[in-house]
């Protein structure tokens, strides 16, 4: 129950002024400037733009800031935005077979064509603390050898695979995806929505998730056939102009696992894929989504249904939101006190009937 | 405000150019090479939203991955020629600059802002392209077996 209460304002007031001074913290420290952040925080840049589902560095690493680095927050933020956003159409499918790699590796194929280009990565670090970086200093070259561009496009590793007939084909199809932004999200959830969904799901969760597949839950059997970073181009079609252009690049993190597949009523024995795609740098999301959106297809690829939580959609989708989430769990701490008070009653009521009864019984 | 023009590759090409331009660099290039022309706004700059797309592997059906964030206008020369921009981002400067350069591309101008914008544009843009892929490259692993002892 909600009822309109008064007499909260100077102490909200108050309460905002002070929030301010805090996220500014030691004024006799420089101030972080949103640049900053969008240059140096980029990978928590990237997560706030994948689950605010809007990709703008700039708005992002603002939104860290006035969050004072709460990313939840900060995805609030950012998706609090998009509703005022004017939709101006959508893009024709980004095509990440054309992507410019930063970073592409398979763990399946040793000599995959292309070859496995590491990127800057957190592998083979040894996760020690770095004192260097607590100390000021000039920004480092990238180090190696100038080496030959790597040629481009780089290949899929799926293709190969797909030459013998050992995976599954994801044959082009051209049906317009649902959009839960527009409607909302609802049971049975096709492919399409649940990648949608999954792409702006929480990273934490989404890990969990596939986490509890790997540990054997809906055990599916992943490798990474595929990870690659790097940037594609996004093309839309002008409406006014009647062809399309490419109106801008994004880094994309695309996932493409290839699970162990013995085969069942409806479908021989072959590789089956998983697929994760996500804003920006993001391999932990795009992994985990890939091994989740495997774990949700057990329908369609006629697995049993072993009653493990990744399996079931509803359960995926309508929890892995963190916005949906933190709005409902963070409601119960706002004013409650007629709830309550009725709570209250109820139990006093109760109390007093047991003590009636019991001196009845005397 | 539908114009009626064909697919021009060309023009695509330079739109393309133009919308993936760092901040600021159209504006520079053509303020280096020419007094902006005098125009009328047909659609003032306004931000809005494009939903990006993927396909589920990569080569399947379609899929919503999420929105990015666009700012387009279009405008109208004295001459009657009409400039678009479709820039990701919020810049206005960049996509009135880009919209200009659209315009002034249809002109007798062309000539003079391909050499002066559109190519020093196409260079930074490959020799950005070729400095990150180089820098891939060096990161790419060199398998070599170690000798088995095997006799």
């Amino acid at each position: 129950m909600y009822v309109a209460v008064k007499g909260g304002e100077r102490a909200i007031e108050n309460a905002h002024g002070w929030l301010a001074e805090e996220r500014r913290g030691d004024p006799g420290l420089a101030e972080l400037s949103v640049a900053q952040i969008r240059e140096q925080l980029a990978l928590a840049v990237n997560r706030v733009m994948a689950e605010g589902s809007l990709y703008d560095p700039d708005l992002a690493a603002l939104a860290i800031k006035q969050a004072r680095g709460d990313l939840i927050e900060a995805i609030f933020l950012i998706r609090a935005y998009r509703t005022t956003l004017p939709r101006f159409g959508a893009s024709a499918p980004v095509e990440t077979g054309r992507m410019a790699c930063d970073r592409r590796i398979s763990a399946t194929f040793r000599d995959v064509p292309g070859g496995q280009i590491l990127g800057p990565t957190f592998d083979y670090t040894h996760r020690l603390l770095d004192f260097k970086l607590a100390a000021e200093g000039e920004p480092p070259e990238a180090p190696g050898h100038p080496a030959e561009p790597a040629p481009a496009p780089v290949p899929r590793v799926a293709e190969f695979l797909n030459r013998e007939g050992l995976i599954e084909e994801a044959p082009r199809d051209d049906t317009p995806p649902p959009d839960l932004t527009r409607e909302p999200l609802e049971m049975p959830a096709d492919r399409a929505l649940r990648l949608q969904a999954l792409a702006r799901a929480d990273e934490g969760f989404t890990l969990s998730m596939a986490y509890s597949t790997q540990r054997g839950y809906a055990r599916n059997h992943a490798f990474v056939g595929e990870l690659r970073i790097g940037t594609v181009p996004v093309e839309m079609e002008i409406p006014e102009l009647g062809f399309a252009v490419e109106i801008g690049e994004v880094t994309l993190t695309e996932c493409e696992t290839v699970n162990q597949f013995t085969g069942s009523k409806t479908e021989p024995a072959q590789f089956t894929r998983g697929y994760g795609l996500v804003f920006g740098q993001t391999e932990r999301k795009a992994i985990s989504m890939a091994l989740v959106d495997r774990a949700l297809r057990w329908e369609e690829l006629g697995e049993d249904n072993v009653g493990a939580p990744a399996q079931d959609a509803e359960f995926v989708l309508y929890h892995a939101d963190n916005i949906q989430a933190t709005g409902f769990l963070e409601h119960i701490k706002l004013p409650h006190y007629v709830d309550f008070q009725s709570e209250l009653e109820l139990v006093r009521k109760l109390r007093r009937e047991a003590q009636e009864t019991r001196e009845a019984a005397e | 405000m539908k114009d009626t023009h064909q697919a021009d590759p060309d023009r695509q090409a330079w739109m393309s150019l133009l919308a993936k331009a760092p901040e600021g660099r159209v504006a520079a290039l053509l303020d280096a090479c020419t007094a902006r022309p005098a125009f009328t706004w047909l659609r003032a700059p306004e931000t809005g939203a494009v939903m990006l797309r993927g396909r589920a592997g990569g080569t399947g059906a379609p899929f919503n991955l999420g929105e990015m964030t666009v700012i387009r206008c279009a405008l109208t020369l004295d001459c009657g020629t009409v400039g678009h921009a479709y820039v990701q981002g919020r810049r206005k400067a960049d996509a009135e600059a880009a919209a200009l350069v659209d315009a002034l591309m249809q002109t007798e101008a062309a000539d003079g802002l391909h050499a002066a914008v559109l190519e020093p544009l196409r260079q930074e843009r490959d020799t950005a392209r070729a400095t990150r892929a180089a820098k891939a490259a060096a990161t790419k692993v060199d398998f070599f077996t170690m000798t088995r002892g095997e006799d």
